[in-house]
């Protein structure tokens, strides 16, 4: 079996008495960019909370390295694991490089605040996301996309060998939607693991070296897209016909759902 | 704009504006402390004061400034520093402008405690700053345990503060009605807070709370920024959220606390001194230290206008941040609201 620093083990996921998943066992392979799809609800978004511990399992653990992810210091696991939420708080009046820089406290002491690390990987970030030029403008006052770059420039900035990402290509238009996803393709190449929760089945075909399809809370199934991503298994999550043919461009799996009429007639 | 320092294994941003505000705040509380320290009803020469706190001074100037004046003079100082430092932490856990701790209760609270030492137990001094200290923190307690639903949402645990708040003015009142008269007047005049007559016995209790809390609540500041990102932004840069928000909680209830007992409830200042050292420092929240440094600013020029409003009257201190917070109140409530329309 392949390496896995992160893991699910039996963990039941729950928003107070609201269960989301009972039972369920995940592992994310080391190196890997895996992507997980699932229709509306189906507990994505909360299984990455997990395993970013920022939601604790009613049951079962979370583990990094081995050892139960509650159990380390809260900043050491932020030097291994950053995430950029879903929507986070926009904080009124602070300006982008000042964000930015937020992302580096865990690597931060008392007396060592802003070393010339810290200060290069803020750059870096920036750069990367291409915010640079918003340096120091106003959090609050940018665009829904130009903020969702400055979020992830911020979780850049953080310099984690493993990063999970809640729905990074919200808010962005097509150009940046695929800007993101190769920031994301470079930096599996670097050698870091992704986690990465996306709507779009075709973008997740196209980028994942590994898919996790979710459906009511379980995980249906799990492995390289061109194994996965069938069109009973599209029918049978997301209740929708459709054919799966080859991406021109890339090769790997295409989604195209089928037309209205057709769809009529199969009912 | 900012600049870095390195040096010696030290390695900081310094935002140059904050720095220089902070300095300049700190000047003139000590200004005015100088100032407080000459004037009253022996007018003492500013010279006259240097020596004698240098320890030359003749007999009858170290008398005026060591027992009458220094007093009074370091314990306006340390409580604003006190209740400026417990309100910009307060501000900064609720995200809240009127999360100062004169509004969840906190002041309220301690005046309940002192109240019911003057009243109905029946001491004096030291034992009416106990009560305040633990009335402070009683109600600290209730008024987090009752916003306490999955952990504590800011904004109820301030609308759960003003509730407790209204109740304990209540219970106030009733201690006050039911108070004989001379002592329902000591208890009234307790409540205004003032620093008249204030001896070292409260410069020792308000200095240990400073020198104890504040470098705590300064260490454990810079997890603020990114408390105030959100408890989730929190966790994942490594903040241990639930214990550094109690710390700081607690910390700042017992400035809060300490400064109370020192001199009474003294309004507006824990609430006006964090937002003004922001908006002089141009940056979206004071930092500690400087609103500390603006809370002993104002309180110190609060007690010399208080002391020279109304000739040949010394009035308590309370009476002129409660008159100065009014309007602050009323300028940030429309401006609140212009900017909620903007």
């Amino acid at each position: 079996m392949t390496e896995a620093r992160l893991r699910a083990q039996d963990v039941t996921l729950a928003y107070d008495k609201r269960v989301v998943a009972e039972h369920l066992d995940v592992r994310i392979t080391d190196g890997s960019f895996t992507v997980i799809v699932g229709p509306n609800a189906c507990g994505k978004s909360t299984l990455l909370k997990s395993l970013a511990r920022v939601l604790k399992p009613q049951a079962g653990a979370v583990h990094l390295d081995g050892q139960s992810i509650a159990s380390y210091p809260s900043k050491q696991v932020a030097k291994q694991l950053g995430m950029l939420p879903q929507a986070p708080i926009v904080p009124g009046g602070i300006v982008v490089e000042e964000l930015v820089a937020r992302g580096r406290f865990a690597h931060q002491k008392l007396l060592k605040q802003w070393s010339p690390e810290d200060e290069t990987a803020v750059a870096e970030a920036m750069r990367l996301t291409e915010v640079a030029d918003l340096a120091d403008r106003f959090v609050d006052e940018l665009s829904g996309g130009q903020r969702q770059r400055v979020w992830l420039a911020m979780a850049l900035a953080q310099q984690t060998p493993i990063l999970l990402l809640d729905e990074p290509t919200t808010f962005l238009d097509l150009s940046h939607q695929f800007e993101v996803l190769d920031l994301c393709a470079e930096l599996h190449e670097q050698g870091r693991t992704i986690v990465a929760v996306l709507h779009d089945l075709n973008h997740a075909c196209r980028y994942a070296t590994e898919l996790i399809v979710m459906k009511g809370g379980q995980v249906i199934d799990q492995g390289a897209p061109a194994d996965v991503m069938t069109a009973e298994l599209v029918e049978e999550v997301f209740a929708m016909p459709c054919r799966v043919i080859d991406d021109p461009e890339t090769g790997t799996p295409l989604v195209v759902p089928a037309d209205r009429r057709t769809r009529a007639i199969k009912k | 704009m900012r600049t870095v320092v390195r040096a010696a294994g030290l390695s900081v941003r310094v935002y140059p504006r904050a720095l220089i505000v902070g300095v300049v705040l700190l000047l003139v509380a000590l200004a005015t402390a100088l100032v407080n320290l000459t004037t009253g009803d022996f007018p003492v020469p500013v010279a006259e004061v240097l020596k004698s706190l240098a320890g030359e001074g003749d007999a009858g100037t170290d008398f005026i400034v060591y027992e009458l004046r220094l007093p009074r003079v370091l314990v306006t100082l340390l409580v604003g520093a006190a209740l400026g430092a417990s309100g910009a932490v307060f501000q900064s856990l609720t995200r809240n402008p009127l999360g100062s701790p004169d509004f969840v209760g906190l002041t309220t609270g301690a005046a309940s405690g002192a109240l019911i030492v003057m009243l109905i137990v029946g001491g004096g001094g030291v034992q009416v700053g106990a009560g305040a200290i633990v009335g402070c923190v009683v109600t600290a307690v209730v008024v987090y345990l009752l916003a306490f639903r999955r952990g504590v949402h800011p904004f109820r645990l301030v609308l759960m503060g003003i509730g407790v708040s209204a109740l304990l003015e209540a219970l106030n009142s009733y201690l006050i009605y039911r108070a004989r008269l001379n002592e329902a007047v000591a208890a009234q005049v307790w409540l205004i807070g003032s620093v008249n007559g204030r001896g070292w016995t409260e410069v020792v209790i308000v200095a240990v709370t400073v020198a104890v809390l504040v470098p705590m609540v300064v260490y454990f500041g810079r997890h603020l920024k990114l408390l105030a990102l959100g408890d989730e932004m929190a966790v994942l840069q490594g903040v241990p959220v639930e214990r550094s928000r109690a710390v700081l909680a607690l910390a700042a209830v017992g400035l809060s606390a300490g400064a109370t007992a020192a001199a009474g409830p003294i309004a507006f200042v824990a609430l006006a001194a964090p937002p003004l050292a922001a908006r002089l420092s141009r940056s979206p929240s004071s930092g500690i230290l400087p609103a500390a440094a603006m809370g002993a600013a104002l309180l110190s020029a609060g007690d010399w206008a208080a002391q020279h409003a109304l000739p040949g009257n010394d009035i308590p201190v309370g009476v002129v941040t409660a008159a100065l917070g009014g309007i602050y109140l009323t300028w940030l409530l429309f401006h609140e609201r212009r900017g909620a329309r903007a």
